[in-house]
């Protein structure tokens, strides 16, 4: 089912959908270098930014935790009070998110088939409920915003999930839409990079530099910029080394 | 020389979608324009005197005319599709062929020009043939397909077996004109010929797509058959007058189907129905080991001549066969030097969901004035699953899951994604 060829906004306007790795395994471990509240205002930042560059903009988050999967964020959702602003988004996907978190950690907690130490997120799940959402905004009607797909991840893949990620990567490539992956951890994510190269997505993994590790650095408001508009996506991706295919290519 | 067999007229029936899909008695694909059990009406009359297709138009205040609420209907045709190909598989875990080798045959005889399909029979089947091309290699990575046209009563190959659907349809859609007449036989022979050079484990097959009545043979044309048959080639005919006896009993001995189609969108919906690998045949399988290469990319300064175009290429450019050495510019392809079938693993992954399908959503009755447990937004999409007067539309339920889902996810899930996203969020609890 490809999109259908609408007649698109002649300015930047686009959906974006972030899939945050909330695997409290991973972001206990990490929590030295970057506490996940921290991590989680510097993304609001982001998300507030995207909202500002156009008021067409749309921005959803979806969470994918060790053993559930769920919608933290949907920009274009009237809240109760009907305050629209920073504060008031701010707000909102705090809740939303702590909410989630406990659930799945209650979720984690009852399930003894999760090993700790190599817990992978549910990063296929939070692939086809983004991919889900972006059908049904192609389904309302002929001006709707350019979609992609962005994900934070920083949790090691998990094998089980291969051919559910495979298939959520070749429907995503049908429909046109970008994946472009962020890691947040230490370990490259071989998803994440088949992921960015088969749709035309940028991969980003951000270097220790002076001393600042990796996860610091990015969650600096430099590092982030570049996913901001499709835009610098899009330049990002032209200036790709070539190395990086060379790795996608060991993948057999 | 076979002509028509059966009876019924009805070619290319002006019935509306909604008056050809409400028949319960007649299959889709089968001959629904067949005399059959003694009726008076043809399948085009019953659209006018039984179901009165024009009264379920509405209009609204201004008197504009509504359009039409097809969602459910299209919906419902949907599962009647998925319930067909399910309930085939469902007995036991079928075997499907996925490294295919197909002819497609067309038929560009006299009677291809003819105009009951808009602008003509040929241009129709060309645009669908593209279409399918297409389609076909993106289900089937790993298969190869190869053009015969039949025309002045001679079958003339028009593309060699390969694995590239650009070559295929700028060869397909160069060379479309329609004269004299069509030979189902020497079709046969000419495709029985390429076909008996194709590795074993492949899967041989011919979707022959006829527009004639009749065919002019020179010899014995039940001799091709059980040719054919013996060497497990498997035909498929796609009819688009009216159904031959020849092209069924043809179908029949090599276990292939055969439909006739009554307008354009259902030659479409035929053809597409083709797509997807077909359960193999016990006889015709052998499970062989198969031999692949995983080409990786060759190092930067590595400058060679690539086998296939026979120019100077750096090693990053191209992949490296894995057994010879040898630079090859495309995957998958075959190793011009070694023989060795180079793929690569994404081309393999986009064949999984054949082998793991989605198992069908149950359908989640609306009760009115009741509020559901867990049906108010559709898990996928958070769209609401109530009308805005508080009515609950029609939605579907994973029996694994037991999450809900609206119509147009269920569609999307079970053709495009081949993910459930209930099952895919939730951990599965070690037994």
């Amino acid at each position: 089912m490809t999109s259908a060829h609408s007649k698109l906004y002649s300015d930047d306007v686009s959906l974006v959908v972030v899939v945050v790795d909330t695997n409290p395994f991973f972001w206990a471990a990490a929590a030295a270098a970057l506490p996940f509240a921290d991590f989680f205002a510097h993304l609001i930042h982001f998300v507030n930014s995207i909202l500002l560059l156009n008021h067409l903009n749309r921005v959803v988050v979806i969470a994918a935790g060790v053993s559930s999967c769920a919608y933290i964020l949907d920009s274009s959702d009237v809240s109760p009070s009907g305050g629209v602003g920073i504060s008031d988004t701010f707000d909102r996907a705090s809740r939303k998110a702590e909410e989630f978190i406990a659930q799945d950690a209650r979720a984690t907690a009852g399930n003894g088939s999760v090993a700790s130490a190599n817990a992978a997120s549910l990063l296929s799940g939070a692939l086809s409920l983004a991919l889900c959402y972006i059908q049904r905004i192609f389904r309302s009607g002929t001006r709707h915003p350019q979609p992609r797909i962005l994900c934070l991840q920083g949790s090691p893949d998990g094998p089980e999930q291969y051919v559910a990620v495979m298939n959520s990567i070749f429907s995503a490539q049908r429909s046109m839409v970008p994946i472009d992956s962020c890691i947040v951890g230490t370990q490259d994510s071989a998803f994440l990079q088949q992921a960015s190269y088969i749709t035309g997505g940028v991969y980003f993994k951000p270097q220790e530099l002076n001393g600042v590790s990796a996860i610091r650095r990015l969650s600096t408001w430099d590092m982030f910029v570049q996913f901001v508009c499709q835009y610098s996506a899009r330049i990002r991706r032209s200036v790709q080394p070539a190395g990086q295919n060379s790795v996608v290519s060991c993948l057999i | 020389m076979y002509g028509v067999g059966g009876g019924g007229g009805g070619f290319n029936a002006p019935s509306t979608t909604a008056g050809r899909r409400r028949n319960p008695g007649d299959e889709e694909e089968d001959e629904e324009e067949e005399g059959g059990e003694g009726r008076v009406l043809e399948a085009w009359e019953r659209a006018y005197a039984d179901e009165r297709s024009w009264e379920s138009l509405q209009e609204d205040e201004s008197g504009l005319l509504r359009p039409m609420d097809t969602k459910t209907l299209v919906h419902a045709q949907y599962r009647r599709r998925l319930l067909l190909r399910s309930s085939a598989a469902a007995a036991a875990r079928i075997q499907k062929g996925l490294i295919r080798y197909l002819y497609i045959v067309i038929d560009l005889s006299r009677a291809a020009s003819e105009m009951d399909y808009r602008p003509s029979r040929m241009a129709v089947v060309a645009k669908h043939a593209e279409a399918f091309i297409r389609e076909f290699f993106d289900q089937n990575p790993l298969s190869h397909v190869g053009l015969v046209t039949i025309k002045d009563g001679i079958a003339h190959r028009l593309t060699e077996i390969g694995g590239s659907p650009e070559s295929q349809i700028k060869a397909l859609m160069g060379k479309l004109e329609c004269s004299g007449d069509s030979s189902l036989q020497n079709a046969l022979e000419l495709v029985h010929g390429y076909l008996d050079q194709v590795p074993s484990y492949g899967h041989k097959e011919v979707l022959i797509l006829y527009s004639a009545l009749n065919t002019f043979d020179p010899g014995d044309i039940m001799e091709t058959i059980t040719k054919c048959k013996k060497s497990k080639i498997r035909c498929s005919v796609i009819g688009l007058a009216a159904e031959i006896f020849i092209c069924k009993h043809l179908c029949e001995e090599t276990g292939g189907s055969y439909t006739v189609a009554l307008d354009e969108s259902h030659f479409k919906e035929l053809l597409l129905e083709h797509a997807p690998p077909p359960p193999a045949i016990a006889e015709y399988t052998a499970a062989n080991l198969i031999k692949m290469g995983f080409p990786q990319r060759g190092a930067e300064d590595l400058i060679s001549i690539c086998s296939c175009h026979k120019k100077i290429k750096s090693g990053a450019e191209g992949y490296i066969c894995p057994r010879c050495k040898v630079n090859v510019c495309e995957l998958p392809t075959e190793c011009r030097t070694c023989g060795l079938t180079l793929v690569s693993s994404p081309h393999l992954a986009r064949s999984y969901h054949h082998l793991f399908p989605v198992a069908p959503f149950d359908e989640v009755t609306p009760v009115p004035n009741r509020i559901q447990r867990g049906g108010q937004i559709c898990f996928s999409c958070q769209q609401s699953l109530f009308n805005p007067d508080g009515q609950s539309n029609l939605h579907v339920r994973c029996p694994k899951c037991n999450q809900h889902f609206c119509l147009d996810c269920d569609i999307y899930i079970h053709e495009s994604l081949h993910n459930c996203p209930g099952c895919e969020s939730q951990r599965s609890i070690a037994s």
